[in-house]
């Protein structure tokens, strides 16, 4: 575990980091959420504190745009798309069995924190729907078969390589 | 012709004719070819190359709009035809670098088409059904060029038009164009441009703002993020070009993270465009100055409505503003701003170079110039075409999509997002003109076309679009945020056959409630889906209240959607209050 003090100093970091110009309450939560996967009490008070706002105004951000999240994600994120297009093409089912395979019954982390599954309002590749993200790597015309195998193989190394890092070191 | 130009546009030629005399490599790599396996594919390519030894540029590039073909690879050898592969998985490619890159034998089986040249037995691009009567104005770069590399932007005539602005013409001159053009709004509303941009040439400076919206969170529709990521460059000088007609000094190009093609591939661009001085201050060595950067948003629909965009541009909560002031007086951080689609940007680089009559001559009198349409759903080729207005609707669903695949009769439409409605196949014959398609009651939107088969549950997705429109509710007005949740709750209860019989009167009631309560478009429009999936299926919703049954038999099982879109789930009684607010009901007691 991260102590309180070093976390904030990781913040800081990435807050100085940003990559545009223009830096914002908001660009400053999607920084420390790409750096961290998610935003710890230090994280919004390190937030207020950089952007000179009060804590109440980075919380009243942070908890509007739906990608925020406050627990640490699972070890491997996936994606499951429910805009129309998918579910024209079947993504209910897709979703039913993966929820079965994972032991889950919505969105959340599975109980050994293995997988964090996440519905998606539309993932940007409908021409291929049914669509399912492992580790932000798209994948199209998604059966529960081909979903299923790509989520147990979540771990191969390949495959990690593509993701954000997550882990709070 | 600038000096400046002049040396980028010579180096650009250079390096483009050095490109095409060796082997050149193309790989499809927008979202589309990404889902469809495009980076094995692009991995196996590359060992393939270095095993067998062949020199081969190797170049990544956006999306034809031949999405249902990806993912592609287009294998064209010096002096030699192009051909686009299709549907190429990593076992396949050392056939292809074997067949056509060693041997120099086009591999016939696997191609899909020759963008150049011809090979006996494969049918040129052009005479794609798909292809046939396009006209790729937007489009005329993607899945040509690398999105990333200025040189072969400014090869295929790039930035030739800010060049012939900042040397001949005057800010009005640019202006005018885009008057002439007759350009309408891309975005959804179709409000002419050059009207909107004269708004911001009268407010006062110094400092004032272009902001180009690639939020796109409309489900089915992904052109705005195809072009960013096929041709960022024509949306850069689009962008310009508006803020030398109108005096802006910034822009802010506004994409949602997390869509990682789009962004990158536009803040490359961006950085390529500040090193060749098309960028930044006294561009291209005249007294003009712009500067762009990528401005992200978090995850929310409304975000893409303009004054909400502004305010999370501005780090907040993207919630929709009070109009007036309007963004050309009170825009971002106070100041006058424009706001412009992806693709209306797009278009303007062609209408300065070509003059704005040119353009106007293209599709209806009312629509000018092309409409670019998303196909996905129930189609045989899913997939993005740009077409001049004047088309139908069965033109571009039937004939260049193949309509529904497996003999399947074609049940609804939906279109111009979940906003949008759910339109009947009757429809199909309606002219795609902004005004034609909204007097038939139906949207163009933004372009996105979801079809559905006879297989769909009108119901069924009518729920989807609620529950969607629900779980993006801003929440700023009530009506819409507790309206759509009181409606979301009808229909699911519809949706498990236990509906009532006053359920259609009561979302009317809602419906209407939303529609003169709401500030912006979410929860004004935000009734559509019911209201025309009420229009066109009517009968299908009486079906499942009275009868009990679905007739597709979609409906069966619970539906999941986002915790937020549950709420009902967890409910003891039956309020809707309650089920936007399960805190206030535990606490406060029974609403």
């Amino acid at each position: 575990m991260t102590t309180g003090e070093a976390l904030r100093k990781r913040v800081r970091q990435t807050l100085r980091d940003q990559p545009y110009p223009t830096v914002t309450v908001l660009s400053s939560l999607l920084a420390v959420q790409d750096d961290m996967g998610y935003l710890t009490e230090e994280a919004i008070q390190e937030v207020a504190r950089f952007t000179g706002t009060t804590i109440n105004e980075v919380w009243s951000v942070a908890s509007f745009y739906l990608n925020f999240r406050f627990t640490p994600p699972g070890d491997h994120t996936v994606e499951v798309c429910w805009g129309p297009a998918c579910h024209l093409r079947g993504a209910q089912t897709l979703l039913h069995d993966i929820l079965g395979q994972l032991g889950l019954s919505g969105e959340g982390e599975t109980g050994d924190s293995h997988i964090s599954l996440k519905l998606n309002t539309c993932l940007g590749a409908c021409t291929q729907a049914p669509v399912i993200s492992v580790d932000h790597g798209l994948m199209g015309r998604m059966d529960s078969e081909r979903a299923l195998k790509a989520i147990q193989g979540a771990s191969h190394p390949r495959r990690r390589e593509r993701r954000h890092s997550r882990e709070v070191r | 012709m600038t000096e400046a130009f002049a040396v980028l546009q010579r180096k650009a030629q250079e390096r483009w004719r050095e490109l095409n005399s060796h082997p050149w490599v193309r790989v499809g790599t927008a979202l589309c070819g990404q889902a469809a396996g495009a980076l094995d594919t692009l991995e196996a390519l590359r060992a393939e190359l270095t095993r067998q030894r062949v020199e081969a540029t190797v170049s990544q590039v956006g999306c034809l709009g031949l999405c249902y073909a990806e993912p592609l690879v287009d294998v064209q050898l010096p002096g030699g035809p192009r051909v686009l592969y299709q549907r190429v998985t990593p076992d396949q490619v050392p056939d292809v670098v074997q067949g056509h890159l060693v041997h120099g034998e086009p591999r016939r089986e696997l191609a899909l088409a020759a963008v150049e040249g011809s090979v006996d037995g494969v049918p040129r691009l052009s005479d794609l059904p798909m292809f046939q009567g396009q006209v790729r104005i937007a489009l005329r770069n993607a899945g040509h060029i690398d999105p990333t590399d200025l040189d072969h932007y400014i090869a295929r005539g790039g930035f030739e038009a800010l060049d012939l602005a900042l040397s001949k013409m005057s800010p009005q001159q640019v202006h005018q164009h885009v008057m002439n053009s007759k350009l309408r709004g891309r975005g959804g509303a179709a409000f002419p441009t050059g009207v909107k941009w004269r708004f911001l040439m009268g407010a006062p400076g110094p400092k004032k703002y272009i902001l180009c919206n690639c939020e796109e969170g409309d489900p089915g529709a992904f052109n705005d993020k195809g072009i960013l990521e096929s041709d960022p460059f024509t949306v850069l000088e689009g962008m310009v070009l508006a803020g030398y007609a109108t005096g802006a000094t910034n822009g802010f190009v506004f994409i949602r993270h997390g869509h990682e093609g789009p962004i990158e591939r536009t803040r490359r661009a961006i950085q390529a465009c500040y090193q060749a001085g098309l960028l930044g201050s006294h561009i291209l060595g005249s007294s003009f100055s712009f500067d762009i950067e990528v401005s992200l948003t978090g995850e929310s629909y409304v975000a893409g409505e303009e004054t909400a965009l502004m305010e999370s541009i501005e780090g907040k909560r993207s919630m929709p503003r009070f109009r007036p002031p309007f963004p050309a007086q009170v825009g971002v951080w106070g100041r006058p701003s424009n706001i412009n689609n992806v693709k209306t940007l797009a278009y303007v680089p062609e209408i300065v170079r070509l003059e704005g009559e040119w353009f106007s001559r293209i599709g209806m009198q009312n629509s000018t110039g092309t409409a670019i349409i998303c196909l996905s759903g129930d189609v045989a080729r899913p997939g993005m075409v740009e077409v001049p207005f004047g088309l139908t609707l069965r033109q571009v669903v039937e004939e260049m999509a193949g309509g529904v695949p497996d003999g399947k009769r074609l049940k609804l439409l939906q279109t111009g997002g979940p906003l949008g409605g759910v339109l009947s196949g009757e429809l199909l014959d309606t002219i795609i003109d902004f005004d034609e398609m909204a007097r038939a009651g139906a949207i163009l939107g933004s372009g996105g076309v979801i079809v559905a088969s006879e297989d769909s549950c009108a119901v069924d997705l009518t729920r989807n679009l609620i529950a969607f429109c629900q779980l993006e509710s801003c929440g700023k007005c009530f009506p819409c945020r507790l309206g759509m949740s009181h409606i979301l709750e009808v229909l699911e209860r519809i949706c498990r056959l236990k509906g009532r019989p006053g359920d259609l009167d009561l979302m009317r009631r809602v419906g209407q409630n939303m529609q003169v309560g709401s500030l912006c478009g979410h929860g004004q429009l935000g009734f559509n889906p019911v209201s025309s999936a009420l229009k066109f299926f009517g009968e299908e919703f009486r079906v499942h209240i009275e009868e009990k049954r679905c007739p597709t038999g979609r409906c069966q099982g619970p539906f999941v959607g986002p915790e937020r879109t549950r709420r009902w789930a967890h409910l003891h009684g039956e309020s809707p209050t309650a089920a936007v607010y399960p805190e206030f009901v535990a606490n406060v007691g029974k609403v």
